[in-house]
């Protein structure tokens, strides 16, 4: 890794003291990537983007905030009214938590399509599932540092979940309030965490990359790198396509932020908190609803507890229940279609989380939760069962046979 | 195996949107607001209006306590006629000199004087409710100001056969549950607007309605001039990046 030569002469004394420069062309520059892979592979960066987005706007909010209950809820609109340009920082805070969950929601299921959790990438894929769990917990917890009703009520909810567990639970629920209900100590530990977990979120992205960068990216035809003839370099190929990345996902986050901030929140909070008044219908922001679905459709509180955390646990295991050799859903005819059917029952879960827990909806829940759950042992059964499309030589074979047929093909674009 | 696949798809779909066509709840009707859509901005001369009946009507019952008197200067009104209506209402400050409290009239700098010192005062003089305060209604109400503007205009004399109203309580279409402890606020004439507008019912409903959006959302202006700004800049710098793309990976085509 060190011993790089720069023409540079400061450059070149810093590189040997201290090899700062050696990693960036390492990883930065030189790393050598699959020539093939698609736009579904922009989300990994476009999350880490979020993150920077997320830190930055979080500091100068930070910067203006005082987590205490008489006055949280008026220090926010002061922010919004009264800071110069608070509105915005705060405008591109919320929102920005909504398009870091879209863009980490895509990488998640891009790494389900093309099986980036298998072999040799286990870890690679458990310590995102980790940076997830955190996101969960640091949006919830930045959910409630607004303090109106929605952040109250959903604090309370949220909270009185651990209360399930038995013998501990009580214990746990009064140290995470800090007391015996939700009230000014909690917002204290939760700011307290808010600021907190990001940073710790900032350490596993960074062990995230080293992973990915010692098992090397996978691609949209799941087979491993033959040679130097299947990569090319990061710079600038994946810089430049990173970039227009970003500039798609600006246009979109921006539109939302300066248009219509209020697209993802709930009327709600704009209401200051009142313990005395519970709203009609307490729910989640949408990030959670698939997971508050699950929660709602077991009839017992701690079974519903056990299935809502088991939803999440039982994808650290994905890689060893998966019992397919091939990654690529493009291989697998039967897993392309049962991913998608996974990813429909995910968005119903959603939309039975967002209602009222009435009539129909209920149902609904009950069926898409067991199907939810039946997806994992189906994997481990399609894996003996499937018969796979042949696999490609190398990344560059089906490349090579495109060539030859004139312009037509444009592997980089299309997997 | 795919067969099965599919009508279990079906069978979800088919569950979820059923109920979902039979929603119920009266549909609000969407009014034509100047602020809407990108380049949508407040009309200043309706602001004034709207401020105008919030202070003659609104205000007697419902506060706006996180705007202050400085805030107007947005509406057009200049310092003097700020300093002006500010010093229409008495605040208490203190303590001075001799540890006493004192009155005074309000200033620029202060945020707008509630009708009722507490809630429990407003309660008893509302014959038990409360009336919310205005300060971000339309942003902390579902429909926000076509929902205002349909319970300001919603009310009926008479409620619809079948339903029983208790005695001080109104009918209205578009409050949730139809019983609402506010009588209806306004109606034709009740102001008088100094630019000549017509004051039917409806006008003054919008007019106020449009106050208390920008109550609500006072950086409405400048955020969509400023999206729009930013937007295109942003545009330009992708289709650049996209460009330079297609170039830089013109050899691996």
């Amino acid at each position: 890794m060190s011993g790089q030569k720069f023409d540079n002469k400061i450059i070149q004394w810093v590189d040997d003291r201290l090899p700062i420069f050696s990693v960036l062309k390492h990883s930065a520059v030189e790393y050598p990537t699959p020539k093939n892979l698609n736009y579904w592979w922009n989300f990994g960066s476009l999350a880490g983007f979020m993150l920077v987005v997320m830190l930055l706007t979080g500091i100068f909010l930070a910067m203006n905030y005082a987590a205490n209950t008489a006055i949280a809820f008026g220090v926010v609109e002061h922010i919004m009214r009264d800071v110069n340009y608070g509105w915005l920082l705060r405008y591109l805070h919320m929102n920005g938590a909504s398009f870091f969950f879209i863009c980490v929601y895509i990488h998640i299921f891009r790494g389900l399509y093309y099986g980036s959790y298998k072999a040799p990438r286990e870890l690679l894929w458990g310590l995102g599932l980790v940076i997830y769990l955190l996101m969960m917990g640091t949006a919830f917890m930045g959910y409630v540092l607004p303090w109106g009703q929605m952040s109250f009520w959903g604090a309370t909810v949220i909270t009185n979940l651990f209360s399930a567990f038995p013998v501990v639970g009580d214990y746990i629920v009064t140290l995470l309030w800090g007391g015996f209900s939700v009230d000014n100590p909690t917002l204290n530990r939760f700011y307290a965490l808010h600021f907190l977990l990001p940073i710790v979120i900032c350490a596993l992205v960074f062990l995230h990359l080293v992973a990915l960068h010692t098992t090397k990216s996978n691609n949209p035809l799941g087979i491993d790198v033959k040679g130097p003839q299947d990569t090319i370099p990061f710079h600038p190929y994946y810089t430049i396509k990173d970039l227009f990345g970003i500039g798609v996902l600006l246009l979109i986050y921006l539109s939302v932020v300066f248009f219509d901030p209020n697209l993802f929140g709930d009327p709600d909070n704009y209401v200051p908190a009142n313990p005395m008044v519970t709203p009609p219908h307490i729910k989640p922001e949408w990030y959670f609803l698939p997971f508050y679905a699950i929660l709602r459709a077991i009839p017992d509180k701690l079974g519903g507890v056990v299935a809502m955390f088991g939803a999440i646990i039982i994808l650290f295991f994905l890689p060893w229940i998966d019992s397919s050799k091939v990654r690529s859903a493009k291989f697998r005819p039967i897993f392309k279609q049962v991913f998608w059917i996974f990813l429909v029952v995910c968005l119903v879960l959603g939309y039975c989380g967002s209602q009222p827990p009435e009539g129909q909806i209920v149902l609904v829940g009950r069926v898409a939760t067991a199907a939810y759950f039946l997806f994992f042992p189906l994997l481990w059964v399609l894996g003996k069962l499937e018969k796979p499309k042949p696999l490609p030589q190398s990344i560059a074979a089906p490349v090579l046979k495109g060539a030859s047929a004139g312009h037509a093909a444009q592997p980089m674009e299309k997997a | 195996m795919r067969k099965f696949l599919t009508s279990t798809f079906a069978a979800v779909v088919l569950a979820v949107a059923v109920p979902a066509l039979a929603d119920e709840g009266p549909a609000l009707e969407h009014q034509s607001w100047s602020w809407h859509g990108p380049f949508g901005q407040y009309d200043k001369a309706q602001l004034r209006r709207g401020f105008q009946v919030y202070r003659e009507i609104c205000s007697n019952c419902h506060a706006m306590k996180l705007l202050a008197y400085r805030n107007l200067a947005a509406l057009g009104f200049s310092e003097d006629e700020t300093k002006a209506i500010a010093a229409e209402k008495q605040v208490q400050d203190g303590p001075n000199d001799q540890g006493d409290m004192y009155s005074r009239p309000a200033r620029p700098s202060d945020r707008f004087v509630s009708p009722f010192p507490n809630d429990q005062a407003a309660r008893v003089g509302n014959n038990g409710a409360l009336p919310p305060d205005l300060s971000l209604i339309t942003k902390a109400r579902a429909g926000g100001p076509d929902y205002i503007y349909g319970v300001l205009t919603g009310f009926k004399d008479t409620p619809p056969e079948g339903v029983t109203i208790p005695d001080g309580m109104y009918y209205n279409t578009a409050f949730p549950g139809h019983q609402i402890a506010m009588p209806p606020p306004i109606s034709d004439e009740q102001v008088t607007y100094a630019d000549g507008t017509k004051a039917t019912k409806e006008q003054i409903a919008k007019d106020a309605v449009a106050f208390l959006n920008w109550g609500a959302e006072p950086e409405l202006d400048q955020r969509h001039s400023l999206g729009i700004k930013t937007l295109l800049f942003v545009f330009v710098m992708t289709v650049l990046f996209y460009a330079l793309k297609r170039r830089i990976w013109a050899d691996q085509h």
